[in-house]
Parts: C-alpha cells; sequence; structure tokens
C-alpha cells in the first residue's frame, strides 16, 4: 500500500510493511505454485485446483486494502480500492470457486498469471516506498507490464464469465425463481451477462488512465507516485 | 481594464477581453468570450482566478475579485449543457411509458401467451395508476411549478440519471405485472391502506413544492425561511427542512407495501439515501444563510434525521 507518508505512526508503518510483505509473499507462492503445475503437467488442467487455498486466502485478504483506504491509512480512493477488490473477489468466490465447470477453462489460466505478476510488482513495490526506497526498476516494472497485463487480465475475467453462463443456468445457482411473497426474482446467469457491458465501458477508460499514470510516473518524478487502481 | 483568458489545462492564450471596468461582471464576461468564441455559449464556461481554483459566480464582479488592470482569468469547458427541465422531461417521461408497457404486456416482455393481456389483479391496475400519476404528476410540476437556480447541467447527467430512472422503473414494472405475480398477503387492507397513504403522501409532495415556490414572489431576490402555511400538509415544516423529500419517501414506501415489491422497497431506499444526502445539505445551508433558522427542525426525518 503506498504511503506518502508526512506524519508516520510507527505501528501503522509497520503494519503496512507486514502486509505488503506478506501479500508479496503469498502471490509469489501462488506465482511457483503456477509454474510448477506447468512444468510438472504441461496443461491447465488441475491448475486453479493447485493454487485454490492460497488465491482464495491472499485474494480476499485483500479486502484489507479497502479498510487501509477508508481509515486513512494509505492515500487511495476507498471506492475505487473498493470497485478493484470487490471484481477480483467477485470473480474468484462467485465465479470461479461455485463454478465447478468453469476451473479447468483458458481464461483462469490467462486471469492467473495476469493477476500473479500484478501483484507481487504491486506489493513490492509498497513494501520498497514504506523502507524510503524508490527503486526505479519496480517502477518501470507496475508501470509497463500493465499494457500486456491488463488486457491479458481482462480477457482471462471475461472468458471465465462467459464459460460460466451455460452452467449457471442449467444449476440455477445464486438464483431465486417467482412465485414468491416479495415478488423478486433473480437470474444469477443474466447478473453474469451484465458484467460483460460493464467491462466493455470501463476497461477502456482505466486502460487509458493507467497510460496517463505511467507518463506521470515515469517523467523521473516518482515521489508523484498515486495508487492507480 | 483588459483581461486575458487563459486556458487552465495549459495555460495558453485563449483571448483578451478589453474595455472592461470594475463593475464588468462573470456574467457580462462570458457574453463577451461567446462571441468571440460562438462554440462556447455561456452557460458552458466557468472561469477562475486559480487553473484550479472555485469556479466564480456569474454576479461577481472584477472589482470583487481583486484583479489586477493586467488581470488573467482562467477558462474552463464545462462541455455541452442541457436544462434542467429538460433533464427532467426525459428522465420523468422513460419510467411513465415503460411502466404501461409492462403493464399492457407488450409481447417481447412476458411471451405471447400473455401478449397484451394485463392483470386482472387490482392491485396492479391500482399500481399502474399510482405510478402513472406520479410521474405525471412530476412531469407537470417541471413545466409549472419548479423554478430552477442554475440553469443548466453537463449532458452526461442526462444519461446518467435517465439510465437511474428508466432500468429501475422497469425492473419494478416486470415484477409487479408479471403473470406469477403474488398477490399482497393481508390483501385488500393491505392495499387499501398503503393506497391511502400513498394518496396522502403525493399531497404533500404536491403542496409542499407548491410552498416552495410561492416562497418568493416572482423577480424577487428575497430569501425566506419555508414555514407551515394554511395548508394543513405544510405543517411538516415544522419539523423537517425537506418535507417534499420525506413525503416522496413516503409515497414509495407505501408503494412498496401496497404491491408487495422487494424492487419497490429497494427504489424507496435508494432514493431515500439520495434525498438524505440533498436534504442534509439544504439543512446546512438554510442554517448558515439564516441565523435565526429553527434548532428544532431536522433534514428528513422528524426527530431522527
Amino acid at each position: 500500500m503506498s504511503s506518502n507518508a508526512k506524519k508516520t505512526n510507527p505501528v501503522a508503518q509497520a503494519w503496512l510493511i507486514l502486509y505488503n510483505v506478506a501479500m508479496t509473499a503469498g502471490w509469489s507462492v501462488i506465482g511457483i505454485g503456477i509454474v510448477n503445475h506447468f512444468i510438472k503437467h504441461g496443461t491447465n488442467k488441475g491448475l486453479y485446483h493447485q493454487v485454490e487455498r492460497q488465491l482464495l486466502f491472499f485474494q480476499t485478504s485483500a479486502i484489507l486494502e479497502i479498510l487501509h483506504a477508508i481509515v486513512g491509512l494509505v492515500r487511495s480512493n476507498a471506492i475505487f480500492t473498493f470497485l478493484q477488490v470487490f471484481s477480483r473477489v467477485g470473480i474468484v468466490w462467485a465465479v470461479i470457486w461455485p463454478v465447478v465447470e468453469v476451473q479447468d477453462n483458458i481464461g483462469v489460466p490467462m486471469l492467473l498469471i495476469a493477476w500473479t505478476i500484478t501483484e507481487i510488482i504491486r506489493y513490492l513495490f509498497y513494501t520498497f516506498i514504506l523502507l524510503g526506497i524508490t527503486p526505479r526498476f519496480i517502477l518501470w516494472l507496475r508501470y509497463t507490464l500493465f499494457i500486456i497485463l491488463y488486457p491479458l487480465g481482462v480477457t482471462g475475467e471475461t472468458l471465465t464469465i462467459y464459460n460460466s453462463l451455460e452452467p449457471v443456468r442449467e444449476s440455477g445457482l445464486y438464483s431465486i425463481r417467482l412465485p414468491n411473497v416479495f415478488n423478486f426474482a433473480v437470474d444469477y446467469h443474466i447478473v453474469l451477462m451484465c458484467t460483460f457491458p460493464i467491462y466493455l465501458i470501463f476497461f477502456p477508460q482505466l486502460y487509458c488512465h493507467m497510460f496517463a499514470q505511467r507518463k506521470k510516473a515515469l517523467k523521473g518524478d516518482s515521489s508523484s507516485e498515486k495508487k492507480s487502481n | 481594464m483588459e483581461l486575458q483568458i487563459l486556458h487552465s489545462k495549459n495555460k495558453s492564450k485563449m483571448c483578451a477581453l478589453q474595455r472592461l471596468s470594475s463593475a464588468t461582471t462573470v456574467r457580462d464576461i462570458k457574453e463577451l468570450f461567446h462571441k468571440q468564441n460562438p462554440k462556447f455559449y455561456p452557460s458552458r464556461q466557468s472561469y477562475r482566478l486559480e487553473p484550479r481554483s472555485k469556479s466564480l459566480k456569474d454576479s461577481d464582479t472584477l472589482g470583487s475579485l481583486d484583479l489586477s488592470s493586467d488581470g488573467v482569468l482562467y477558462f474552463k469547458d464545462l462541455g455541452t449543457q442541457l436544462g434542467w427541465s429538460t433533464v427532467f422531461y426525459f428522465e420523468y417521461a422513460g419510467p411513465l411509458v415503460l411502466y404501461l408497457m409492462f403493464y399492457s404486456r407488450l409481447p417481447f416482455i412476458y411471451g405471447e401467451e400473455y401478449a397484451y393481456k394485463p392483470s386482472s389483479a387490482d392491485v396492479v391496475k391500482i399500481a399502474a395508476v399510482c405510478h402513472t400519476v406520479h410521474y405525471a404528476k412530476r412531469l407537470l410540476e417541471t413545466k409549472f411549478v419548479h423554478r430552477f437556480s442554475h440553469g443548466t447541467m453537463p449532458i452526461r447527467n442526462l444519461f446518467k440519471n435517465c439510465s437511474y430512472y428508466w432500468t429501475f422503473a422497469a425492473w419494478l414494472a416486470y415484477f409487479i405485472n408479471h403473470p406469477l405475480y403474488t398477490l399482497p398477503m393481508y390483501g385488500d387492507v393491505q392495499v387499501d391502506m398503503a393506497l391511502g397513504c400513498f394518496i396522502f403522501c403525493e399531497l404533500g409532495n404536491l403542496f409542499i413544492h407548491l410552498a416552495l415556490k410561492n416562497l418568493r414572489a416572482p423577480g424577487s431576490t428575497e430569501r425566506k425561511i419555508p414555514l407551515p402555511t394554511k395548508n394543513p400538509f405544510t405543517l411538516l415544516f415544522a419539523l423537517v427542512s425537506c418535507p417534499n423529500y420525506t413525503y416522496e419517501v413516503g409515497a414509495w414506501v407505501s408503494f412498496a407495501v401496497m404491491t408487495q415489491s422487494l424492487v419497490g422497497l429497494l427504489f424507496a431506499s435508494v432514493g431515500f439515501m439520495q434525498m438524505a444526502v440533498w436534504a442534509l445539505g439544504k439543512h446546512r445551508s438554510y442554517h448558515k444563510e439564516f441565523r435565526q433558522y429553527p434548532r428544532s427542525r431536522k433534514a428528513i426525518i422528524p426527530f431522527i434525521l
């Protein structure tokens, strides 16, 4: 978590360093798990199962970042952080985890690779910042790799959601049917379909925003680092 | 006196205005700028003393702004603007039409089996009337009652607002007019009482709007604290700053109870949250503006908020 801290509370500092180090380690473990799986099996089948526990744990812990933003521990916009974390946690817990049929689809390794590399660099970067160092190489990685990783991740996510539509429709997962006393119904597969226009609308905006952030950050003035997602 | 107009984004020189005086207002500047740059009509222009400082008011004079003779103003383009009334007409007409489409069960909504065969249930018919009257009332108020202090809003608000109103109206209408609609569990008692509350709240909301309109005579700039009038519906002013919002929330909660619709409740809740924010803001402005503003008043819910 970035902390352009002027008035540094040592306990807060310690906690943030601990958090970012732990997250870096966690995602590295996931990364190693992914590489390991491909070396051993050469296929993405079973990949999710291999890294499931670590993924669930470390992606879900990102919820703490929302708290950090709300409490002001970190100079990030709480709403943006919420949206970012919510979409990740949503995909993991509300799509991949419950819909077993989707776990071996090609979108999963795509999003796993994109998320893992992004997160390792991101948390590593924050750790350094908190320690008072601004390593230009990590800064460069952070603001350059997204050019490939962001579209890769989004493609993986949308493919995964797309592949979940049929199984969800068949099983009626998370769906409420009529008639009932509340006169209310939810068709989860329609909810999932609604995510596509959202991706369509927001992806270009966020992608361009990141290019703008890149320009600012790599201008040689890396102290202007502001959390971009 | 001469003034340079610079663009607030890149400080590039846009134009220079001459023969100004300390009595020239920001409004006058906007007119002059518009003559030189026809694309930027006045309501689209915003000026600041610094590239990122607050927008200046139309009524501010150059003299009051402490600008030296080689003064500089920073320009910002607010984007395409639409009148408030225009936006309101669109955002209210949508729900009115959409709900009736669902009520008449157009074929593409519930399928051919139910096409053009509205429900025979009384409550469903009553709900259609209530919903339609509500939005018809809003359209009429926009035309004849409301007086808007800000002339325009950016065009993206049109899309934002219409998305909200139209989507919710369709979602609400879909379930109430559905062939598998479940009647209210307490039957006629529930429907009649909730309908009574709905009508009461609609009237209340209307009378508050009228009272607010009559608070100031046309042409006058006098600002007054709203107080209860001879109309008993306006007694709510004694308890809250924005009784129009109170009545509005009441109307939608009544509608939700009458139709026993969860989406109705959701709509009432979301509306309440937004109106509470507006009410608190208005309440604060009233306090700031009037020293003797009644302390016992709350913003939107008597005694509570």
